[in-house]
Parts: C-alpha cells; structure tokens; sequence
C-alpha cells in the first residue's frame, strides 16, 4: 500500500508529475476539441434543416460518414492521411526533409469531426423545438435572418440543446483516451508508460480510470452550474 | 363582411404558374458542397483504381475477411454476454433496496464513466499483475488471450449501458399495466414476461440498435492489444506495405457495416410498431 502510494507520489521515483501532465493534455485536447466540434455542427445541422435539397443531402452525407466510422479509424486515417498529404505538398513545393505532423493537432481535428456529426444531431432537435413563431416574431420587429438566428433563435437553441451537448461533452472526454494510439502523451499514454516500466499494471490503469470518473464527475458539476444559469434567464413557463 | 368577400371571387381560381427556380445564395452553396462530396468520392475510387494492387489484395484481402469476421464474432458474443449480465444490474438499479442499488448505480457509474479503451487495458494488463493468484484458481488461461480479455471487458461494458436502456424502457411502461395484470392475479414473473416486457421492447429497440453500432465503432480498440479484428489487420497491412488504402479498405467495409445495421433495424423498428400506426 505505501509503495503504490509512492509510486503515485510526486516525490523521488513518483510518477505523480508525469500523470499529472497527461492529465493536462487529456482536459486541453477536450477543451480545444469543443469550440471546434460546435460550431462545425452548428453549421451542418443549418444544413440539415435548410429548404435547399442539396445543402441538406451534403451535410447528411457528412453526418452518415463520420458516425458511421469508428473514432479510432478516424483518427489514423486523419493522423496518417494528413501525414502524406503534407508530405506530398512538401515535396511538390521543393521541400526535401520530413515533415512531422502534429498529433495533438490531428486529434484535435479526428474528435471534432466525429463530435460535430453527432452535435448536428442535437442541434437539429433543438431547431425543431423552436416554433416557427419566433423566426416570424424576429422578422416582423425588422430583424434580418442573421439578427433573428443570433438575437432570438441562438439563446432558446443553447438551452434547449444544453443535455444534449453536456452528453456528448462526457463521450468527448472519453473519446480523448483513443489519442494515445498516436503518442499523444494524455493520461492513458502516460499510465501506460508507468505501468509498463513499473510493471503494476493494475494499480496504474486502475489510477487512469478514477481519473477519468472525477473529470466526468466534475464536468457534471461544471455542467450542473450552467444549466441552473440557463434556466434562470429563460422564460418561466 | 368577410363571406361577401370571398363570394365575390370567381368560382374557380387558377394558379398563378410557380417562379422558376432562382439560384440564390444557399443552392450554389448547396451545389457547391455535393459537387465536393462527389469529388471526394471521385477522387476515392479514382485512388482506389490507380493504387489497384493484385498481389497486396490477393495477399491481404483474406485477412480483412477473416478481421471482419472476429470483429462481428467479438461484438456479437459481448452484446449477447453483456444482455445476460444487463438483467440483474437493471433489477439492482430499480431495486427498492438500497444496498443493490448502490453497487447496481456504482456499476454503471464506473463503466460509462471510463473510456471503454482504458477498461480494456485495465482487464488484459492490469490482471496480468495477478498472474500468481489466477493461476492458482485456474483461470490465467482466459485472462492470458488477448480475445478473452476483451470480450469479458466488452461485455461488462455493454451490460451497463444496456441495464440503463432496460431499466429506461421498463420505466416508460405505464403503472396501470402492472396493476392491470395484478388485478387479474397474475403472477409478477409472468406480469414482467408476458405483459411489460414486450411494451417495453418497443422503446428499447432504437437504443439498442445505437448501442451495436457503437459497440461495433468501439471494438476497433481491440487492435491496440494484439487482437487481429479488422482494425488488426488494417493496421498490420498498413505497417508492412505503408499502403494508405489499407486504411481506406476498413472505412468502407466499417461504413458498410454501419450502414447494414441501420437499416436492417429501420425495418425491425417499422415491422414491429405495425399496431401502433393509425
């Protein structure tokens, strides 16, 4: 017991700090996917939802797609693909060396294509909640269609969509851990590492799963807060 | 006032002709992006074609077969395995006693809360550090493959998500149904079997289906601890020949996959609530 404590410290042959920066990789990797994930699915559900037959057969494509791939495959074939392409144009603009892509980067990227398709899902819900009365309410006080979506139809879309979006965030979390298959050094990675060389498997990947409950626990915290903000500058029905 | 009004227009109105279609600004956009969707799809096979190996299908193709195969055995067995184990934690969840409610919720907490990833390096890598022990009851010749490992991790899982679907669904079958049966003295077992069960199945249908695609998407992990499903496979191609299209291979055989799924339960979904369209 007082050597798994030690080996968890922060202290000589602790890997406390280690973990702890994977830690710090995992919440800002889920963080710098979201904004990402958002506001690409905001846009596709826009498509989804638009009269025009072919912007909405163009973003159902992009839904089916990448809901339909599994989030690991995504990630190599984003890792991997982008790897060569930039390689490619590296060698047709006359660069000779390697060129390295980042995998924080091509993570970042992977979880947010997969996040936006299943957002566009949530935000298509959302949009259909929403009565056709306050599109026409906007425009007949002389809002333009951007001013409408923004001033009235945007705030009654975020709550509505609010346990939606606070679900898919705890997927997201989840989804992170896939990034240590491309050497991102995130909680899973850095466990992974002092499991193998300290040969205590079970007390380290035991270690990453807690970790992962409290982020979970504490984002339902973080999302309790918001949603009680919400309701509060809702209207009381 | 207003009926003088409408008696005042002719008996038969004929429709003004529709405009035509103008091109505003969102059907360009419209055209614009499935023109590049079918570019890209272009683009796929136009690569798929030039990059056309004889020698690396005829070398690799068999083992993406054999990948899908474990993939679909995997996935099969563990959703099977995990709606075994999904019944007492569903009964635990709704359970008025408190001590099986809690390790039921404690259950569930724990396997939707964690990557499925690290639940599956906690069984193959974690139990390894009691080899010791599981020798001694006999069981380290499970706990030492690979497939076992992930087949228990999957299963237990699926079995929590699959208790929440169950225990959802039970709860959306309304109080009268059991007191209906009640009254009619039969029994809870047969009341639970004959009469809320089937209702119930209705509601459960559509999770369940999200839950084998998941199941399906998330079993690709297992290629991360030496099991050779079709992500296996993909990954051991690409690592012997650097060969993009292995990749590409596996995203349309998982899509095709994906997309069998969907429809075949689109169909159970329209078969089975035949009663309930009016």
């Amino acid at each position: 017991m007082e050597g798994s404590i030690a080996l968890l410290g922060f202290g000589e042959g602790g890997w406390g700090p280690s973990i702890a920066s994977g830690v710090l990789v995992t919440v800002s990797l889920a963080l710098a996917t979201l904004p990402v994930g958002l506001a690409i699915g905001f846009f596709v559900a826009l498509g989804k939802q638009s009269p025009e037959r072919s912007v909405k057969l163009a973003a159902n494509m992009y839904t089916t797609i990448f809901r339909g791939l599994p989030e690991l495959l995504t990630l190599f074939v984003v890792y991997f693909g982008a790897q060569i392409g930039i390689q490619k144009l590296g060698q047709l603009l006359g660069y000779e060396g390697t060129l390295e892509i980042n995998s924080f980067i091509a993570g970042m990227f992977a979880l947010g294509v997969v996040f936006s398709s299943y957002a566009s899902e949530v935000f298509l819900s959302a949009f259909r909640a929403i009565p056709k009365g306050q599109y026409e309410g906007g425009y007949a006080i002389g809002l333009s269609s951007g001013q409408t979506m923004r001033k009235v139809i945007l705030p009654q879309l975020i709550r509505i969509a609010l346990p939606g979006l606070a679900n898919l965030w705890m997927i997201l979390l989840k989804d992170t851990a896939l990034v240590s298959a491309i050497g991102l050094a995130d909680i899973l990675r850095q466990t992974g590492v002092a499991a193998r060389v300290t040969k205590h498997a079970f007390l380290f990947f035991g270690v990453a799963c807690m970790i992962y409950l409290v982020l979970a626990i504490l984002s339902s915290f973080v999302i309790d807060a918001i949603e009680r903000s919400s309701a509060k500058s809702g209207v009381k029905r | 006032m207003t009926e003088s009004f409408i008696n005042a227009r002719p008996a038969t109105v004929m429709r003004p002709p529709a405009p035509p279609k103008k091109w505003t600004r969102g059907r360009v956009v419209g055209h614009l992006l499935v023109g590049l969707w079918t570019a890209l799809l272009i683009g796929l096979l136009v690569y798929l074609y030039s990059a056309w190996n004889p020698e690396l299908i005829a070398k690799y193709g068999p083992t993406y077969l054999a990948g899908l195969k474990t993939t679909i055995g995997l996935v099969g067995s563990s959703i099977l395995l995990g709606a075994v184990i999904s019944i007492p934690v569903a009964l635990g969840r709704m359970s008025k006693n408190r001590i099986a409610s809690s390790i039921a919720y404690a259950y569930v907490y724990f396997f939707r809360g964690t990557p499925l990833i690290a639940q599956v390096f906690l069984f193959y890598y974690g139990l390894g550090s009691f080899k010791p022990q599981l020798e001694a009851v006999g069981l380290w010749t499970f706990f030492r493959e690979a497939w076992y490992c992930a087949l228990l991790a999957f299963a237990l899982n699926t079995a929590a998500y699959q208790a929440e679907i169950l225990r959802g669904a039970v709860r959306s079958v309304a109080l009268g149904q059991w007191e209906g049966a009640a009254s009619l003295g039969i029994s809870k077992f047969v009341t639970f079997w004959k009469v809320i069960l089937p209702q119930a199945l209705i509601v459960a249908l559509r999770p369940y289906g999200n839950e084998i695609i998941l199941m399906i998407k998330g079993s690709a992990i297992v290629a991360l601890i030496t099991v050779y499903d079709l992500m296996g496979y993909t990954r051991l191609a690409y690592s012997r020949t650097f060969d993009f299209q292995a990749y590409l291979w596996a995203a349309i055989i998982y899509l095709i996959l994906v997309e069998i799924i969907r429809h075949i339960w689109d169909w159970l979904e329209r078969r089975i609530t035949r009663h309930l369209i009016r």
